[in-house]
């Protein structure tokens, strides 16, 4: 069991992770990683969703009736992501605005749906929510490296600290202003990808 | 997987039922609960976004609550009557919520159709004035307007002559992050002081530009445009033009001009 609950709650990390392998949930993880603190809240959120998620589904998963299951799951989901976004209003105002709509836009999140369609339909309560929260840090790890690429190269800062010195201010680096705007994402996700399927030959798919 | 419930049509719309109640409960239960620190938040907010705006406060400084009353002791509120420009010395400007009046028949009233796209102004507003001795020294006009996605709210100083832009800062939005959510961005926003309102015959003429604008010196009417960001920019323009016009503040800022002179 132990190596079970362990094989569940680190395969999404690395082995099977949902951004990278299955690239799930790419539309937020564009949108939302132009630095470490709105990655960081991001990834927090999702990560509770998922984890609440799968966990009430999980519970209800013989009860729920099939014909109307997914619709129960959304409503959930829905319910949770509305939670989350007025929890982020109130605690943490600045970055809340800062991520505006994609706090909403988890809803849409098909790593949440589809880890309640996929396992917590079938599994018991605390099996789902590891792997909740299994997903969640999948996701969150591809987010801090994306942010943090994006806000190291887009902005020569880290947690809005100065890191490199920049040319406008007297240093050397010249900040590539690509790495600010979404399509940056998608190179740091495609390196990402291409580095993490270089070293595990089987991620990549059959010819 | 049902096994131990038969799934009759009764069933199926009594559990529906119990699952959207049991998710209304916890919605309408978080929101009421958050409330006040909510709305405790966006009043905070508003006060430092009119501090930054006014040039009293720093977006990089630290500031505590205490800091922050301090500062805002310096501000005076003022309630203005948008049609006329005539001061309102009788209301209490904490009494006044204008975005609330604007969306109510009565204590608003429509405008004809602009490129900022309000709809409806309220009748009286509220401006925060900075008057070190008594001699105005900025005017913080609350401004809003469409931008790509959403409306943006924000607040616009000028300084005494009531050309020369103080400051520009947008409070809420919903635009792109990274792309129209730049106009958060310090180093967009520092672009604005210096720059000029109005042209030579009192009309708004301030434009955010489509690329590059020239320094403040040789390109006063002008502000660079938001990278990937044109709708977002061009709302920019649209807006600050309305605010600054007959049927925004035009009239408020006729009769601080007339003050002045005579």
């Amino acid at each position: 069991m132990a190596t079970e609950t362990r094989r569940i709650l680190m395969d999404p990390l690395i082995h099977n992770n949902p951004i990278a392998l299955q690239v799930l949930g790419i539309c937020s993880a564009l949108a939302v990683t132009t630095g470490m603190q709105t990655s960081v809240v991001m990834s927090a959120a999702v990560v509770a969703v998922i984890a609440l998620s799968n966990l009430s589904v999980s519970l209800l998963r013989n009860m729920i009736p099939t014909n109307i299951r997914i619709i129960v799951q959304l409503t959930i989901i829905a319910s949770l992501v509305i939670v989350t976004d007025q929890i982020l209003k109130a605690y943490v105002y600045e970055i809340s605005k800062q991520l505006s709509v994609f706090v909403g836009l988890i809803i849409t999140n098909c790593i949440i749906m589809g880890r309640a369609e996929a396992f917590a339909m079938q599994n018991p309560p605390l099996k789902s929510l590891i792997d909740g929260i299994g997903n969640g840090m999948g996701y969150a790890a591809i987010l801090l490296v994306v942010g943090a690429a994006r806000e190291v190269f887009g902005a020569g800062t880290f947690w809005g600290i100065p890191v490199l010195p920049l040319a406008s201010e007297g240093g050397w680096f010249t900040p590539n202003g690509l790495m600010s705007l979404s399509p940056g994402a998608f190179f740091v996700i495609g390196f990402l990808i291409w580095i993490l399927r270089t070293f595990r030959p089987e991620q990549n798919e059959a010819e | 997987m049902s096994a131990f419930f038969v799934t009759t049509a009764r069933y199926i719309l009594a559990f529906a039922g119990a699952v959207c109640l049991v998710c209304a409960v916890m919605v309408s239960g978080s929101a009421v609960a958050l409330r006040d620190l909510q709305a405790a938040n966006a009043e905070q907010e508003r006060q430092r976004n009119v501090l930054f705006a006014a040039g009293l406060a720093d977006p990089e400084e630290e500031l505590t609550d205490a800091d922050m009353a301090e500062r805002f002791a310096a501000v005076r509120a003022v309630v203005v009557d948008l049609e006329t420009g005539a001061e309102l010395p009788e209301v209490d400007p904490a009494s006044v919520d204008p975005l609330v009046e604007a969306g109510i028949t009565d204590s608003s009233r429509a405008v004809p159709e602009n490129l900022a796209r309000v709809r409806r102004v309220e009748r009286r507003s509220v401006v925060y004035l900075v008057e070190p001795g008594g001699e105005l020294d900025v005017v913080v006009l609350p401004v809003r307007g469409q931008g790509l996605w959403s409306v943006l709210y924000g607040y616009l100083a000028l300084e005494a002559d009531l050309d020369t832009v103080r400051g520009l800062t947008f409070y809420e939005h919903k635009e792109t992050p990274g792309l129209g959510g730049e106009v958060d961005n310090p180093n967009w926003k520092a672009l604005w002081p210096g720059r000029r309102v109005f042209g030579t015959a009192g009309e708004p003429i301030i434009e955010v530009a489509r690329a590059a604008a020239g320094p403040v010196a040789e390109d006063p009417h002008r502000v660079d445009g938001l990278a990937g960001a044109t709708m977002t920019s061009r709302g920019v323009t649209n807006l600050l033009r309305f605010w600054l016009a007959e049927n925004g503040f035009g009239p408020f800022l006729e009769r601080l001009r007339g003050e002045a002179a005579g």
